[in-house]
C-alpha cells in the first residue's frame, strides 16, 4: 500500500467518523418514539395486533363464520388453538350424551367451541392465513393484562356473541 | 495535634483537607455522569432513558448506589483473596491522587504542585495495575483475558499520550498544569488545543483510550468477555471500579481541558464555571463518542496506536521543539 492509500484511506475513516457522530448528534435532538404506555397510549392501534378473534356471518353476527375443519389448529406453530366439536355417535349405537372432540369431526360444520390460549400465542397469524373461510382475524385488543394465566385461556364463541350484542 | 497541624496551611492539613473535597467532587460527578451517560444513550437510540425515579429519573443514580451499596460481597471459589479485594480498591485509590494538582479555578487547586503532570501521568498509569490485580485475582477466564488486554492497550497508549502531553509542556516551558492553564488565555485562538490541533486529537484519542471506554472498551468488552475483568465483581467491589472509571474519564477531561482548552480561562463566568463548562463538554463528547461507534477489533486498536498516533505525536513533538526553538 503506497503511502498516499493509506492517507486517502485515514481520511476516509475518519470523514465516516465523523458522520457517525453526526448521525447520532441528529437522533440526541429529535424527540423519542417510545410510548410510556400507562400515562400515553398510541393512537393508531389498528396497526397492532391483538388476540385473534372469529368473524361471524354477514347475516348472523352471533354465529362465526367457522366451519370447524381445523385448519387453523394444524397450521398454529405453538398449539394454541383448541376446537371441539361434537362426536356423532356411532352406527347402531343410541344417542347418548354429546361428546366433544377436536375438530374436524364428520358431520359437524359448526364449532362448538373455540379457545385460544393466548399465553403460547407469538402473533404470528398463521391460523387467519390457513383459514379458508375468513373466519379468523387479529382483535384490536393489544393491552392485555390479567394477574392470572389461567385467564389468558381466551373463549372465542363467548367473545363473538358479546360482540353481536353489544352492536 | 499540634497546632501547626491545624492551620489552614500546614501541608498535612490541605492534603486531608484536599482529598475530602476530591472525593465529595467524585462521588456527586459519579452520580451526575451515571445520569448523563443513560440519558443522553437514552436519546441517541430515540428512548427516553431512566424517567421514573424522580424527575426526568434524577434519582436513578442514587437508587443504582444504593443497591450496589446493599448487595453482599461475594468472591469466587479459588479466586486470591488479598489480590480480589485490594483490586477494586487499587483502581480507586490512584485516580482520587490525581485530581490533587488540577486547577479548578484561578486560585482553587487542592494542591500546587509544579510537576502536577507528571503526578498525574504516573499515577494514572497505575490504574491499569488494579485491572491487572481483578482479572487475576478473580479466578476466572474473562476475567484474565479482559487483564492480558488491558495492559497492552495500557502500554500502547501511554506512549502517544506522553508525546502529546510533552508537545504541550514544551510551549508552556512548564508541567505545572497552573502555569500551563496561565498562559493561554480566555478566548478559544489563545489555547494551546488550537494552536495545536493534533496533540489536541491525539490526546483524546489516548484519553478514551486510557479510560477503557467505547469504542476502545477491550478490557471490559461485553459482548465478548461478558465484562472483562470485573465480570466476578458484584456490589460495592464493582461499584468501585464503576466510580474510577468515571472519575478516571472526569481527570482526563480536566487535563484536557487544563491544557488545550485554556482551563478556567474564559470571558465573563468565574473560573471554576468555566473549567466545569470544558470538563463536562469533553465528557459528552465522550460519551456521544461511546453511544456511536461500534467497538474496534484489538489488531486495530494497537495499529492505531503504534502506526499512526505514535508516529504523529513524534513528528508533532519535533515541530513544537523547532517552533520553541526559533521563537526562542
Amino acid at each position: 500500500m503506497t503511502v498516499s492509500a493509506l492517507f486517502q484511506e485515514a481520511y476516509t475513516g475518519l470523514k465516516s467518523l465523523v458522520i457517525g457522530l453526526g448521525i447520532t448528534g441528529k437522533a440526541f435532538c429529535q424527540p423519542g418514539v417510545t410510548v410510556i404506555y400507562p400515562k400515553e397510549e398510541v393512537d393508531n392501534l389498528s396497526t397492532f395486533r391483538g388476540h385473534v378473534e372469529l368473524i361471524g356471518k354477514d347475516e348472523d353476527p352471533a354465529v362465526p363464520r367457522c366451519v370447524a375443519c381445523g385448519a387453523c389448529v394444524k397450521a398454529c406453530p405453538s398449539n394454541c388453538l383448541t376446537i371441539l366439536c361434537p362426536v356423532p355417535a356411532k352406527e347402531g349405537e343410541e344417542a347418548g350424551p354429546v361428546v366433544m372432540g377436536p375438530a374436524p369431526q364428520k358431520g359437524s360444520k359448526t364449532p362448538g367451541a373455540v379457545i385460544v390460549d393466548f399465553s403460547l400465542c407469538s402473533l404470528c397469524g398463521q391460523c387467519a392465513k390457513a383459514c379458508p373461510v375468513d373466519s379468523l382475524q387479529f382483535s384490536d385488543n393489544p393491552y392485555m393484562v390479567r394477574l392470572d394465566r389461567r385467564e389468558f385461556q381466551i373463549d372465542l364463541l363467548a367473545r363473538l356473541r358479546r360482540q353481536a350484542e353489544q352492536d | 495535634m499540634t497546632p501547626d497541624l491545624l492551620s489552614f496551611d500546614h501541608p498535612l492539613t490541605r492534603l486531608v483537607v484536599g482529598l475530602l473535597c476530591v472525593f465529595a467532587f467524585v462521588g456527586l460527578n459519579g452520580l451526575v455522569l451515571v445520569w448523563v451517560e443513560r440519558k443522553v444513550a437514552g436519546f441517541v437510540q430515540l428512548r427516553p432513558g431512566p424517567l421514573h425515579v424522580g424527575p426526568y429519573g434524577l434519582l436513578q443514580p442514587i437508587v443504582d448506589a444504593v443497591k450496589l451499596i446493599g448487595k453482599q460481597l461475594a468472591m469466587p471459589e479459588g479466586a486470591d483473596r488479598y489480590l480480589y479485594w485490594a483490586a477494586p480498591l487499587l483502581a480507586f485509590a490512584p485516580v482520587t491522587v490525581c485530581f490533587l494538582p488540577l486547577p479548578f479555578g484561578p486560585d482553587l487547586a487542592p494542591m500546587r504542585l509544579n510537576i502536577g503532570l507528571v503526578l498525574i501521568l504516573a499515577f494514572s498509569g497505575l490504574g491499569v495495575l488494579s485491572l491487572i490485580l481483578a482479572g487475576w485475582g478473580s479466578n476466572n477466564k474473562w476475567g484474565l483475558l479482559g487483564a492480558a488486554r488491558a495492559v497492552a492497550q495500557s502500554v500502547a497508549y501511554e506512549v502517544p499520550l506522553l508525546l502529546s502531553v510533552m508537545a504541550v509542556a514544551l510551549t508552556a516551558g512548564s508541567l505545572d498544569l497552573y502555569q500551563i492553564t496561565a498562559q493561554q488565555g480566555g478566548w478559544p485562538w489563545q489555547w494551546y488545543g488550537v494552536k495545536n490541533p493534533l496533540a489536541f486529537f491525539i490526546f483524546l484519542v489516548c484519553a478514551v483510550a486510557e479510560t477503557n471506554r467505547a469504542p476502545f472498551d477491550l478490557p471490559e468488552a461485553e459482548s465478548e468477555l461478558t465484562a472483562g475483568f470485573h465480570t466476578e465483581y458484584s456490589g460495592m467491589g464493582f461499584g468501585l471500579f464503576f466510580l474510577a472509571e468515571y472519575a478516571n474519564m472526569i481527570v482526563v477531561s480536566g487535563v484536557a481541558a487544563a491544557l488545550f482548552l485554556g482551563g478556567w480561562q474564559g470571558p465573563f463566568l468565574p473560573g471554576i464555571m468555566w473549567f466545569l463548562v470544558k470538563v463536562y463538554a469533553i465528557l459528552l463528547l465522550m460519551i456521544w463518542m461511546r453511544w456511536t461507534f461500534p467497538r474496534v477489533r484489538f489488531d486495530q486498536l494497537l495499529n492505531l496506536s503504534w502506526k499512526w498516533l505514535t508516529p504523529l505525536a513524534l513528528i508533532d513533538l519535533v515541530l513544537v521543539v523547532i517552533v520553541a526553538g526559533f521563537g526562542g
